[in-house]
């Protein structure tokens, strides 16, 4: 590996400079203008073109969330922390709304819980389709991508009749979520949720199944289970490592524990296994969508705020909040005005959900103010990030899109 | 009801006899148990608790407790591979002091927590002694100079008229 020329003494001849040569290796700088998605740079040691010493570079969207946050009012961070992942952010927001729920002592209402599962799933799916497009423009499958971002529109749009926007929803807020859906809302989604069953099965047969793909991905970046553990990988990655370790099934958050639903793991550990996993975790979440849309259906249209915060609204929010008012009509509502001045109790807390690429914890902290006394985020991308230090080496320069794509990489998320 | 109360001490009473008597206090908090440990006998308990089936860090999390003039450090861990001990969550916290802080690092025995380790040493300027790759992360030296999660560190409104320390900025290659 290690081609030296050292040994013999070098001669001085003159106006020349020879100087020793320790090692027969390349630098390469991929990035950070975008290698994918998201800027981010790989500093890449290669001896021919294999990797030889591979060192993630990040930070170059970094926005010093965690410092800012102690500078905003408790429900102004909502809106900050959506900021890392704005495809996924009902689930990057929901451990910060549950740790300071239980510092506050509000349990949110039962339906509450339902629809904050809903979107949850919907911004799951959003999110695997968004990265397994980014993983096609990795393997020069331009056609996976438009296929894989035409689709997501299909979710976003649920997402956008559920809480009003496309992509920054704001939708979980401490002691329930921000309005309910509207009526024709359920019938949408079973509409969304058939399609996208076809389409799962075409996406095999052009991607996953597609014997170019699969000589790019099969038994490249292989993570065993032990790694996997020991690097502390999260989300579909380290289930498709064989670690049966996943939120909504080991603590379950939200309508989680009444629902019926499965965990794909898979045993290979490779970049195919991890794609496959995402797929078959949408399946998942459209059947997870389909339950919770008959819950929803057969239960009253009512109490989706704890009641500390609703008794606060006046009667026009609450009629608009309720859909008895058109929400695009000529009345404009704010948040409960209770948010505004919220101080939560001292104490310590710590929650987790699993979001799109994986576990997503927050520690908050409260000293009894209006703002917090710290808030520490670490997203899923960020413990994933690792893994390219540990597992891209000995690997050849071209499995680097494979291996990075197939990891789902979201550089706003991990830099926050 | 009772059963979660149950298992609570039975978690508790597994850390107690795994630390024995490195424990300072055990703490429940919302969401997860602290446990105060001596910051000489961090990386013996932390080799315990490894051992016990806790094989990886969630989050490293210091935080500027300026008025008592303390860092206060968690790893908070949990477990992957026992189905039993992933549904808590553990903190192994320690104090160290706000002058010249650093303390043992906990990458050799907890890989996942060297990306983390290095987060925390350029927003606080912690050292981790025998951390194995400890260089700045995601900031540039000059703002990594500033130490910016720390409490005295205020945020002004433009950041424009930032105070470059040229001195890190030159003595430092970060590009």
């Amino acid at each position: 590996m290690e081609s030296s020329t050292s040994g013999s003494v070098v001669p001085h001849l003159p106006g020349m400079e020879v100087s020793e040569l320790s090692k027969n290796t390349y630098e390469v700088y991929i990035g950070p203008a975008h290698p994918g998605s998201g800027h981010m740079r790989i500093i890449v040691e290669v001896d021919g073109d294999i990797m030889v010493r591979v060192d993630p570079d990040i930070g170059f969207v970094h926005r010093t969330m965690e410092k800012l946050a102690e500078g905003r009012d408790w429900i102004k961070n909502i809106p900050l922390f959506e900021r890392m992942a704005i495809l996924d952010a009902c689930n990057i927001t929901l451990p910060y709304v549950e740790a300071v729920e239980k510092l506050l002592g509000t349990e949110p209402p039962e339906r509450a819980r339902y629809l904050r599962t809903l979107l949850c799933e919907i911004n799951r799916i959003a999110s695997h389709l968004y990265g397994m497009g980014i993983f096609g423009v990795f393997l020069g499958h331009s056609t996976l991508y438009m296929w894989a971002f035409g689709d997501r529109e299909v979710f976003i749009d649920l997402a956008e009749q559920m809480s009003g926007a496309r992509l920054t929803h704001s939708y979980p807020v401490f002691g329930g979520v921000r309005r309910d859906i509207p009526d024709d809302f359920p019938e949408g989604a079973r509409k969304a949720t058939r399609y996208m069953r076809n389409r799962l099965n075409e996406y095999a047969k052009i991607f996953l199944n597609n014997p170019n793909i699969r000589s790019r991905l099969e038994n490249v970046g292989v993570m065993s289970k032990n790694l996997a553990t020991e690097l502390g990988i999260v989300g579909p990655n380290l289930r498709a490592s064989g670690v049966r370790y996943d939120v909504r099934l080991n603590e379950p958050y939200e309508a989680y524990g009444e629902l019926e639903f499965e965990i794909p793991v898979f045993e290979e550990g490779d970049s195919l296994a991890r794609a496959w996993a995402r797929v078959e975790e949408i399946r998942q979440s459209l059947n997870i969508i389909d339950k919770v849309v008959d819950w929803l259906e057969k239960h009253p249209r009512e109490n989706f705020m704890h009641e500390k915060f609703w008794k606060t609204a006046p009667k026009l929010y609450k009629d608009v909040y309720t859909g008895q008012i058109d929400y695009a009509g000529k009345y404009r509502v704010k948040l409960m005005p209770l948010f505004a001045s919220l101080k939560v109790p001292p104490g310590k807390a710590f929650a987790r959900v699993e979001a799109g690429r994986g576990e997503m914890v927050y520690y908050v902290e409260s000293d009894g103010k209006d703002v917090p006394y710290r808030v520490r985020v670490v997203s899923p991308s960020f413990r994933n990030v690792i893994a390219f230090k540990y597992l891209m080496p000995g690997h050849r320069l071209m499995d680097l899109p494979a291996i990075y794509g197939s990891f789902d990489y979201f550089p706003p998320e991990w830099d926050r | 009801m009772v059963g979660e109360v149950k298992k609570l001490i039975s978690i508790q009473d597994l850390l107690k006899n795994v630390l024995k008597d490195n424990v300072i206090s055990i703490e429940q908090n919302k969401g997860y148990l602290d446990v105060l440990v001596p910051t000489e006998k961090l990386v013996e308990s932390a080799k315990k608790l490894k051992d016990s089936g806790f094989d990886h860090v969630k989050s490293v999390t210091a935080i500027d407790y300026i008025a008592k003039k303390q860092f206060k450090i968690t790893y908070h861990i949990s477990s992957y591979l026992n189905e039993e001990l992933s549904k808590y969550i553990i903190g192994l916290s320690t104090i160290i002091n706000r002058d010249n802080p650093h303390l043992p690092s906990l990458s050799r025995i907890w890989v996942s927590a060297e990306f983390q380790e290095r987060e925390v040493y350029e927003f606080f300027g912690i050292t981790f002694d025998d951390h194995p790759d400890l260089r700045l992360l995601l900031l540039t030296p000059v703002i990594a100079a500033l130490k910016p999660l720390r409490k005295d560190y205020v945020v002004k409104e433009e950041s424009d008229d930032i105070e470059v320390d040229y001195v890190a900025y030159n003595t430092n290659k970060w590009w």
